[in-house]
């Protein structure tokens, strides 16, 4: 197990260089923030002062490894737009993000999972065949347009629900959630169901295929000549084993919702991670950018890492050792 | 005459493709007395699982069963609701599996696949439970059978899983035990270790078994009486003893001939001609007909009736092999 550990952080380091080579390059070259961020009545000794300070005189390889210096002292850099370390401006989001993507996440599992079990027993049945169609449009209605039409309808139409913005929050234990507060949840609804309908169309796929492979294996029938009920084999024989692939799925997807949230962010105006990765794109604040993806990095490797030991308590056939496969 | 504890008339068990029901049971009779080993025996395709699994009525689609009675204590499970069903499966009827490997839950604890099979059919606690699923563990020679409840199919080897599968059938005290060739995937001295113990077992608890197996080996060393299946039917039925020692029926006795304990060293087996018809290519008459060297013309027109000796002995053949036939 140490030795498991051991090997997957020193994965992980290099993925993070990589990484930060990749992305730093790309953000070199989409453009010069000297043209957004300088006042153009400005003097020409005050904009040379400027470039100095902010480094963008330097060659791209010797900005690199400043900042590679920094960031191995915990220092992601400073924003040019806010003047704030970028690390911050993120970190400051994040709460709204992650109560939008746990809501949307904890939705796609309570509706999808027990969804795609109904569709996987009787697969051939009017309201499976229902269902697995919806998960087509699930899949396919680009998130703009569905967050749009969400609005339209419930918003606009109905009158139910606000069409933007985070609504009140209150905090706990320094971290403030819209969670508690009925107006947060009213203004949380909206985006977080936009992102779980192709979440919830995913795991319905996924469980639905599970249970339909599950559900003819030995150990079902076995268990029915034991005279278990239908009930605690769907629930306890059926479940366990498709849990795997539905978990390792969901991992996934909970990294790159928390990461990558930007249209719903954008659609519903919310002020969360993705909102302020657009902004910051937008503007061309550099550090911001790539302090974003390299923190997104490091969720994801997180993650998978979190999905990995969970696999181990699943499926008691998982071992976790620190061989290479 | 004891009330027979398992009745089957006529049963038939089809199953349905695009072209039609092609029937992998076809008039099955069987009788099942109380603590009484049977031995069902037959080649591969003969029917013999599916009448194992028509029993307890559990046949899914594609495959159903279309006719015939299952008396089970006089119950009759073809007309029993499935609530009833569920409840006498495991508890009064329970079945063992072929392939050990397959059966159990890969992902649950050998405790909680034990256990559910006492919880599902008498409330008692869940110590309770795992106290008697332990005992009988050990009943079946596993040691440490405490330590051996919180494990995992993977940690067993095949033997000990069928050991395990044959622990959980007993657990509840049946009055059948159904076994689908239990001991195939097993190696010789395990097999043999395991029939010894099914026997003690059946005798100590009064269980009757139907023991489905295609190794006549088998049959005489465990079984009271044996059934041989061919092509969906019972042609032949009786005593151990009298089946097979004085085969009447040409199949029964071209099955022993072909079995290497009825030879001696260095001699060829001797072996049936043909294969097992498939269910769609079934011949008219009798449908051992093309594979059989003492057919008669009238073989090919009606299917034989059984015949029933003064010993008990029945078999459905036009040409039976004389009695004192040497084998």
């Amino acid at each position: 197990m140490t030795a498991y550990i051991l090997q997957r952080l020193i994965q992980s380091i290099l993925v993070l260089l990589a990484v930060s080579v990749v992305v730093f390059l790309a953000v070199y070259g989409i453009g010069d923030p000297i043209e957004l961020l300088v006042p153009p009545q400005v003097s020409a000794a005050e904009r040379t002062a400027m470039i100095q300070r902010l480094g963008l005189d330097l060659p791209v390889w010797q900005q690199y490894l400043s900042f590679l210096g920094n960031a191995l002292k915990g220092d992601l850099g400073h924003s040019f737009v806010h003047g704030v370390p970028a690390v911050d401006l993120i970190l400051a989001r994040l709460p709204a993000t992650f109560e939008l993507v746990l809501l949307a996440m904890g939705l796609a599992a309570v509706i999808g999972i027990p969804l795609g079990l109904l569709a996987g027993l009787n697969p051939e049945s009017r309201p499976s065949r229902a269902i697995m169609a919806g998960t087509i449009l699930g899949f396919s209605l680009p998130s703009f347009w569905k967050g749009m039409m969400l609005i339209l309808l419930f918003s606009v139409f109905l009158g139910w629900l606000p069409t933007a913005g985070r609504g009140e929050t209150v905090s706990v234990f320094g971290i403030p959630t819209s969670l508690l507060t009925l107006d947060g949840l009213k203004h949380l609804a909206l985006p977080a169901l936009n992102l779980a309908i192709p979440n919830m169309a995913l795991m319905i796929r996924l469980v639905a295929a599970g249970t339909t492979e599950a559900i003819s294996q030995d150990y079902v029938k076995y268990a029915r000549a034991k005279g278990v009920r239908r009930k605690r084999i769907v629930g306890r024989h059926v479940l366990r084993n498709i849990l795997i692939p539905v978990v390792t799925v969901a991992g996934m997807e909970f990294g790159s919702l928390v990461a990558f949230s930007t249209i719903t962010e954008t659609v519903f105006a919310w002020p969360g991670m993705g909102k302020l990765l657009i902004d910051s794109v937008y503007q061309l604040d550099r550090p911001v950018v790539v302090a974003y993806v390299m923190l997104a990095t490091l969720l994801f490797v997180a993650v998978n890492f979190l999905v990995d030991i969970l696999y181990a308590a699943l499926d008691p056939r998982v071992k976790l050792t620190g061989e290479m496969a | 005459m004891i009330l027979p504890l398992l009745e089957v008339r006529g049963l038939k068990t089809v199953f349905h493709d695009l072209a039609g029901a092609w029937p992998a049971v076809d008039g099955v009779d069987l009788i099942v007395h109380p603590g009484e080993i049977v031995g069902l025996v037959g080649e591969s395709g003969s029917g013999k699982s599916v009448t194992g699994f028509s029993l307890v009525q559990l046949i899914d689609a594609p495959g159903e069963i279309v006719s015939g009675d299952v008396l089970f204590k006089g119950e009759d499970l073809r007309r029993a609701p499935e609530e009833r069903l569920r409840a006498l499966r495991g508890d009064r009827i329970a079945m063992i599996f072929q392939d050990p490997l397959m059966t159990l839950n890969p992902v649950l604890t050998i405790g909680e696949q034990m256990g559910e099979a006492i919880l599902e059919h008498r409330p008692c606690g869940r110590q309770e439970a795992m106290a008697e699923a332990s005992r009988a563990l050990s009943r079946v020679g596993i040691s440490s059978p405490e330590a051996r409840l919180k494990q995992y199919p993977h940690e067993f080897s095949g033997g000990m899983r069928q050991r395990v599968a044959i622990a959980t059938a007993l657990l509840n005290k049946p009055d059948l035990i159904i076994a689908d060739e239990p001991t195939t995937a097993l190696d010789v001295t395990i097999q043999s270790q395991i029939l010894f113990e099914v026997q003690k077992l059946s005798r100590e608890t009064g269980t009757a078994v139907l023991w489905i197996t295609h190794d006549l080996a088998v049959v005489a060393e465990l079984a009271d009486r044996v059934a041989v299946m061919y092509a969906g039917r019972i042609v032949e039925t009786g005593t151990v003893d009298d089946v097979l020692d004085r085969p009447r029926h040409p199949y029964t006795l071209g099955l022993l001939g072909s079995s290497a304990t009825t030879v001696a060293p260095g001699e060829r087996l001797k072996q049936i001609n043909g294969a097992a018809p498939s269910i769609d290519a079934r011949p008219s008459g009798c449908p051992f007909r093309p594979r059989c060297e003492r057919t008669l013309p009238v073989c090919a027109e009606t299917d034989p009736l059984p015949q029933v000796t003064c010993t008990g002995q029945s078999y459905r053949c036009h040409n039976p092999v004389p009695e004192g036939h040497a084998l």
